[in-house]
């Protein structure tokens, strides 16, 4: 199940990230932080191929001994990381484009909110009860 | 559906709620209205930008970029298409609608020519909002050459 998920915007600064457990914060605020940079390749890498084919979704970022990172990007240059464990059965590459998927639909929804300003912090309840059942339960 | 027209009723009120009650008289009235009106479209575009695109948007250059507003931003909030694009290939474009959908129900002719920006600030700030969210930064204006006419 995803032990880490983080919202990051355009400018590189985190819109929304949460963790459990709680005590590994701090490792996995490093981990999102470090990730960007995997991030930032990935997507000047597919600019530059000139490929007709562009994904929103980028794919397993770097794996560590406990943990894989996979990474999306929004049209908007929003990223979603995802800290996933490695220990458990590994979760199929379906399962984790379709909890971007997930992600994707209800950031939009946060978007579409007239009483959120584009660039706070996101309050919203129904995010989190969706990065909840996500972070309990995955897919 | 209906859509077009409860969207099309629905602006006539902004429009009329952005300038009533007083707010509107005066030259700085006026431009207040415009400002709401125009920052109004910025933030709807700006969803917009987010939940149109199914899928990824591969734009090789600004060009695709403004392409996608005339065809899709278009067809998703007027239900067609612009009806013609220019460009002087120096970051100038000129999107050409000759039945824009709030301006046909108003009387052919110059008579409400002066009215017609009001009605045209909250598509400009839609234009840029989207613009913006997609990573342009940009300005936007409207013209209005005449009113259109509507012959039985």
């Amino acid at each position: 199940m995803a032990v880490c998920i983080a919202v990051i915007a355009k400018e590189n600064y985190p819109l929304y990230i949460r963790s459990i457990p709680a005590e590994h914060e701090l490792k996995f605020h490093y981990t999102v932080h470090t990730s960007l940079d995997v991030v930032d390749e990935k997507v000047s890498a597919m600019g530059k191929a000139l490929v007709d084919q562009r994904e929103l979704y980028l794919g397993l970022l770097y794996p560590t001994e406990d943990y894989k990172v996979y990474g999306y990007v929004t049209n908007s240059k929003v990223k979603f990381v995802m800290v996933v464990d490695s220990s458990n059965t590994a979760l199929r590459d379906n399962e984790i484009r379709s909890m971007f998927r997930k992600l994707h639909n209800s950031y939009t929804d946060v978007m579409c909110n007239p009483f959120y300003n584009p660039g706070d912090r996101i309050h919203s309840r129904a995010f989190d009860n969706m990065v909840t059942s996500m972070m309990v339960q995955g897919c | 559906m209906a859509d077009e027209t409860l969207f099309q009723l629905l602006h006539t009120e902004v429009v009329a709620a952005a300038y009533g009650g007083g707010r509107g008289s005066g030259d700085e009235g006026q431009r207040n209205g415009l400002t709401v009106l125009e920052g109004m479209g910025f933030r709807v575009g700006q969803g917009l930008a987010e939940r149109l695109p199914r899928g990824a948007l591969v734009f090789k250059e600004e060009l695709d970029t403004i392409k996608f507003l005339c065809r899709d931003l278009w067809g998703a909030v007027f239900r067609k298409q612009t009806d013609n694009l220019r460009t002087n290939h120096q970051g100038t474009y000129i999107l050409q609608d000759n039945n824009f959908p709030f301006l046909t129900q108003m009387a052919w002719g110059q008579q409400y020519l002066e009215e017609a920006p009001k009605f045209l600030a909250f598509t400009c700030g839609l234009l840029r909002g989207t613009l913006s969210a997609l990573g342009i930064e940009s300005s936007v204006t409207a013209s209005v050459a005449s009113l259109p006419a509507w012959t039985k």
